[in-house]
């Protein structure tokens, strides 16, 4: 077996003189390309299982809020299925709101808590490298690849400098903000007394009146809704035009790659 | 101090029976929120007590703090407060005028120096250095700053005194500034609302004058007894709010119904205030009872929120009308255009690359 190895003919020796390569032909029209292509393919685990859970409790979460908020700014047109205490539309409406409200805090508390005991990548949402000189110039790059002005991007295992700007700016901002003009709104309703109007009841009158509070939450609103568009597109157009894996990677984990060039 | 009336002495000498004070101090403890254990209290001290002089004074305002106060529903509690106000100083309700008025302000402030409480109604404009409102021949904001020098506290009246109202509006041309952010050293109770509630006047003021003391004040300084609860939580129309049945026209047959009026701009769910429970002209009836929304006018900046009866209110910061829906639209649809086409100028420039990289292979 040893002295198999040491000839360099074959990397293992499970099936004597079978070759590994075209055996794992997979489907019929792989070409000499592809199994070039498989052997210099490599890809490296960057999104743990709790990144991954809480990026899409936090998607639906998300969309459940935008949707259920949308319709507690502007209610749809009321409703004659029974009595009003036959009948609980808008209080449902309510509910789901806070309910995916707080599996969005919950969620958000955990993920930062994973950011301390989770691996490299999972830092990277909260803090920009404003100090990294290099960093800078890559997100000019980056912003460049954007505008048309570059041929090919570069790789990256994480996300590449503009998507951390981003990432930073919508959701470590972005939510921190929801969630705290969110809380003050529902302490609000759960009254003067209670415990969560204790921490939150002096976001309410930072404006004066709690109107503003309920203006600028909705404001807030858009601004996730405007970063859904951009990161949906985006992660798509990445996958197909970037030369590494981006939608199947907040899927499985794993970042694979589509050349082993160097940038 | 020994020549100074106690509440009883003062009450008996306006023809009011004893019977009649053992009702008012019944009514008071009820009205405050006591325990009636409460009552026998609030009869002793009220009987050996000196009474505590009591300063009105008017700056930009409209009067209708005092309107509603001297409408108050708790007749006993109006004649008897309103008789004990009126023996010291208000310029608006007192016998006296002119030099004869001012000569009894000085009067009062020189005889009862750390003792007063100094109601405020109005509040004084800075500009100018303060010419928009002239009170005896003086910037009002002097005669504030002199009065309150020797108060023992302050209660800010409405939603002048308390934030501003109308007058304090953008652009607020005349500096309008509630009592808090010019006099800085004296505890100050805010009684907001455009006007405040008369029992709410007459219960923060009976308060205040029975157990020497404050009220439980709120993080924004209002008596919490009256302003801890919103419109909303007591509304006898919440439960349509609930079940999603909206007014949607002034005229639609939900409003025949009575159903919420929070699509036509109620800002019932952001106003602190005793409205819905208490209600206005000795219980008859609140706004929303009458069928319009709630204007928050117990609210800070009340004035600049847009119209009375948008739900999502207009963000004047971005100059023309728009609300949160209106500006997030349009950023969505901007972001949401730019997409689509940096999305076809992606598609564009892969295809032109994958031509230009077979012509060199060929």
């Amino acid at each position: 077996m040893s002295d198999r190895v040491s000839d360099g003919q074959q990397i293992h020796s499970a099936n004597p003189g079978v070759q590994p390569l075209p055996t794992s032909k997979l489907t019929g029209d792989a070409t000499e390309q592809d199994l070039e292509s498989i052997r210099k393919r490599t890809s490296v685990y960057v999104y743990e299982a709790p990144v991954r859970l809480w990026h899409w409790t936090n998607a639906l979460a998300i969309f459940i809020l935008c949707i259920t908020g949308w319709f507690i700014g502007n209610p749809f047109p009321s409703m004659q299925i029974g009595e009003a205490t036959h009948q609980f539309i808008f209080g449902y409406t309510r509910f789901a709101h806070f309910a995916a409200g707080w599996v969005l805090t919950v969620g958000f508390i955990g993920r930062i808590y994973w950011a301390f005991f989770g691996n490299h990548h999972s830092k990277q949402l909260f803090y920009i490298p404003i100090f990294n000189k290099h960093w800078w110039a890559e997100l000019l790059f980056e912003i460049r690849w954007y505008l048309f002005m570059e041929s090919e991007p570069k790789k990256y295992v994480g996300h590449n400098p503009l998507a951390q700007l981003a990432m930073f700016m919508f959701m470590t901002v972005g939510l921190t903000f929801m969630i705290i003009t969110g809380l003050a709104l529902y302490a609000e309703g759960l009254g003067a007394d209670s415990t969560l109007h204790a921490m939150f009841g002096w976001v309410l009158t930072l404006g004066g009146n709690s109107q503003i509070i309920h203006s600028v939450h909705h404001l807030g609103m858009w601004f996730i809704v405007i970063f859904m568009i951009i990161h949906i597109y985006v992660a798509i157009r990445e996958d197909i035009m970037s030369r590494q894996s981006i939608v199947s990677t907040m899927i499985s984990g794993h970042r694979t790659f589509k050349d082993d060039r160097a940038d | 101090m020994s020549q100074i009336e106690t509440f009883y002495d003062v009450m008996r000498r306006q023809g009011i029976t004893r019977r009649s004070f053992m009702k008012y101090c019944s009514l008071t403890a009820a009205a405050l929120g006591l325990s009636p254990a409460m009552v026998p209290k609030i009869a002793h001290a009220m009987e050996t007590k000196p009474r505590t002089p009591v300063i009105w004074v008017h700056g930009l305002e409209c009067t209708c703090c005092s309107e509603s106060f001297i409408r108050s529903a708790h007749p006993l509690a109006k004649d008897v407060v309103l008789s004990m106000i009126s023996l010291d100083y208000d310029d608006t309700l007192m016998a006296a005028a002119g030099t004869a008025a001012e000569a009894a302000f000085e009067e009062t402030i020189e005889k009862y120096k750390g003792n007063y409480i100094l109601a405020v109604e109005g509040n004084p404009p800075l500009n100018e250095d303060g010419m928009f409102c002239i009170t005896g021949g003086k910037p009002f904001v002097e005669k504030l700053r002199h009065a309150a020098k020797d108060a023992k506290a302050i209660i800010s009246w409405g939603a002048c005194a308390s934030y501003g109202c109308v007058q304090a509006a953008k652009p607020n041309p005349t500096q309008a500034t509630p009592v808090h952010k010019v006099i800085k050293d004296k505890p100050i109770i805010k009684v907001p609302g455009c006007p405040p509630i008369a029992e709410v006047m007459t219960g923060v003021i009976t308060y205040m004058l029975t157990f020497d003391r404050m009220p439980e004040l709120d993080r924004q300084g209002r008596p919490a007894m009256f302003y801890s609860q919103r419109i909303h939580d007591k509304c006898y129309r919440r439960p349509h709010f609930d079940a999603g049945q909206f007014v949607e026209a002034w005229d639609d047959e939900n409003a025949r119904k009575g159903y919420c009026l929070y699509k036509m701009g109620c800002k019932g769910p952001t106003t602190y205030n005793a409205c819905s429970t208490v209600r206005w002209n000795e219980g008859v009836s609140f706004p929303i009872q009458s069928g319009h929304g709630c204007i928050g006018c117990s609210e800070d900046g009340f004035w600049d929120q847009g119209s009375f009866y948008d739900r999502v209110t207009d963000l004047t910061q971005f100059g023309v009308e728009a609300n949160a829906d209106k500006v997030g639209l349009a950023a969505a649809g901007v972001v949401g255009a730019g997409v689509a086409a940096h999305a076809a100028v992606s598609a564009l420039k892969a295809a032109q690359k994958k031509t230009q990289s077979s012509k060199e292979e060929v």
